[in-house]
């Protein structure tokens, strides 16, 4: 009931110029609590692409299904991260986490909707961190927050734009696992964009390759690694091979092979 | 000792370099042999403070209420501008030249205009002064906070279906507070001027500024130097008040 569907997809910008093809004919479908990528040259759509999913626009041409039906406005059964964090800095991290909840149910008792942001910050860790101010976490701290903000009013399906491309190394290997813990624990249909190929492979069921402004999906790929990964299955011949295909397909994308 | 030192430098330093002040002063007007015609000393004030005492607070209370009174308004229409100006790129292109131009009139010369025109309101027209002189840095801080707000802000809100007036309420406006409280310093030092403008340049028997009016016409210097201590004191006040909410409502922002 809650799968990602896009049937023939196009969108485009009106610009003082005439109008501005971002995305060309694009169809794609993430199975009900499957997890895809979407990878591609940078500036090519992606952005663009979870903003008509989450139904913040609308497609120029084109349907978007969300577990079937046709999305004709922002609903909340959606929840994205971004990658700036969007920190209130004004609230405390659990009132961070509660935000959607004072949307979608505002009706919820307040103790009962801080007892669900505990929850979830302390599956990623943040427990102790809940009545901190965001300014005194740092950037992977503020990026767990921000996961826990997206998933804390049980959306269905997960829209995760880049959250992790603005971290260094070492935290974004961090929250990759992280990310598998809480996929484990939450039921959620997820789509990621991102520019980490590794990133990519590590954490989905398939990747999609974008080619170059106006996108189109121009290839997929499966990654069966089952649901148990490690860092060290990055490091296999097998994942080795996969990155290969997926940075020939990226080149191509670009139009440099 | 930390405590000492802090108390030392907080409180005794300053305390030695106002007394200096004080006596410099003393001492010139001392060895000058000026009469209170000509010039006041600081052992002068005390009495003409006690003097006029019943004044002073009365004249005193009329100044602090219309500069409040007229802050209130700058805030309540300041924000409403910068509100429309911050939401719609239209109207803030529109109103940014009048606005601009608006501000750039020295505020001396409207004095006269208002208190022709408003002949005989003497509150309202130094109320309406006050206003004036001080909306603009509030609605430009309010419309740079709404119109520079990032739109991942606006789209964790809008993305689960929340009104354009929830993202204000729970997003834009403590976001703008920061911004907002910056302006008010600015605002009510502008609000105090205008009013005492009003009270000096169109005196009209109340205010602080109506009592320097009469000191300077009896060439009562005592009273006159008395009146620009009690509105340093008022303004001083007024600024502390401000900083005081500052810390209450975007206490946030400040980082150690």
């Amino acid at each position: 009931m809650s799968e990602i569907e896009l049937h023939e997809v196009s969108h485009e910008f009106s610009t003082p110029d005439g109008p501005f093809p971002v995305l060309d004919n694009i169809s794609l479908k993430v199975p009900e609590g499957a997890f895809t990528s979407v990878v591609g040259p940078s500036g090519c759509g992606k952005s663009t692409l979870t903003r008509l999913i989450s139904g913040l626009i609308k497609p120029t041409k084109g349907s978007i299904k969300l577990g079937g039906t046709e999305i004709v406005g922002p609903k909340p059964t959606v929840g994205m991260a971004f990658q700036n964090p969007v920190m209130l800095e004004w609230r405390s991290v659990v009132k961070n986490v509660t935000l959607p909840l004072e949307i979608v149910a505002p009706k919820m008792p307040v103790k009962e909707q801080e007892d669900r942001a505990r929850e979830l910050l302390k599956l990623v860790s943040l427990e102790g961190y809940e009545e901190n101010r965001p300014s005194e976490l740092s950037g992977g701290m503020k990026q767990r927050v921000s996961l826990c903000r997206s998933l804390v009013h049980r959306p269905e399906v997960l829209i995760l734009d880049e959250p992790f491309g603005a971290l260094d190394a070492f935290t974004r290997e961090e929250l990759w696992q992280i990310m598998h813990s809480l996929r484990a624990e939450e039921k959620i249909t997820c789509l990621l964009i991102t520019h980490d190929l590794r990133e990519s492979v590590f954490l989905s069921d398939e990747v999609i390759v974008l080619s170059d402004r106006p996108a189109r999906s121009q290839y997929r790929i499966n990654v069966d690694l089952g649901p148990e990964r490690s860092l060290d299955d990055l490091y296999t011949p097998k994942t080795t091979e996969l990155l290969a295909v997926l940075r020939h397909q990226i080149e191509v994308a670009q139009g440099r092979k | 000792m930390e405590m000492r030192n802090n108390l030392v430098r907080k409180v005794v330093v300053p305390l030695v370099a106002i007394i200096i002040f004080l006596a410099i002063w003393e001492w010139i007007v001392w060895i000058n042999g000026w009469p209170n015609y000509k010039m006041a000393s600081p052992s002068d004030l005390g009495p003409s403070f006690w003097k006029y005492r019943v004044l002073f607070l009365e004249y005193g209370w009329d100044t602090f209420w219309r500069t409040v009174a007229g802050l209130g308004l700058s805030v309540l229409v300041g924000t409403l501008l910068g509100m429309i100006m911050g939401f719609s790129r239209i109207i803030r292109e529109g109103l940014y030249p009048l606005l601009v131009g608006f501000n750039a009139i020295p505020k001396a010369t409207v004095v006269p205009v208002i208190a022709l025109i408003l002949v005989g309101l003497d509150d309202l027209n130094t109320v309406l002064i006050a206003f004036l002189i001080s909306f603009f840095p509030i609605a430009v801080s309010v419309s740079i906070g709404l119109s520079t707000l990032e739109p991942e802000y606006r789209d964790i809100l809008r993305s689960l279906g929340a009104s354009r007036l929830t993202i204000f309420w729970k997003i834009a406006l403590p976001k703008t507070l920061p911004e907002f409280f910056g302006a008010l310093k600015v605002a009510v030092t502008l609000a105090f001027i205008g009013t005492n403008l009003m009270e000096i340049v169109e005196p009209h028997g109340k205010g602080l500024g109506h009592l320097f009016d009469s000191g300077k016409i009896n060439a009562d210097y005592p009273l006159m130097f008395s009146v620009l201590i009690a509105l340093a004191f008022l303004g001083i006040v007024l600024f502390y008040i401000v900083v005081a909410l500052e810390r209450i409502f975007a206490g946030w922002a400040e980082r150690e």
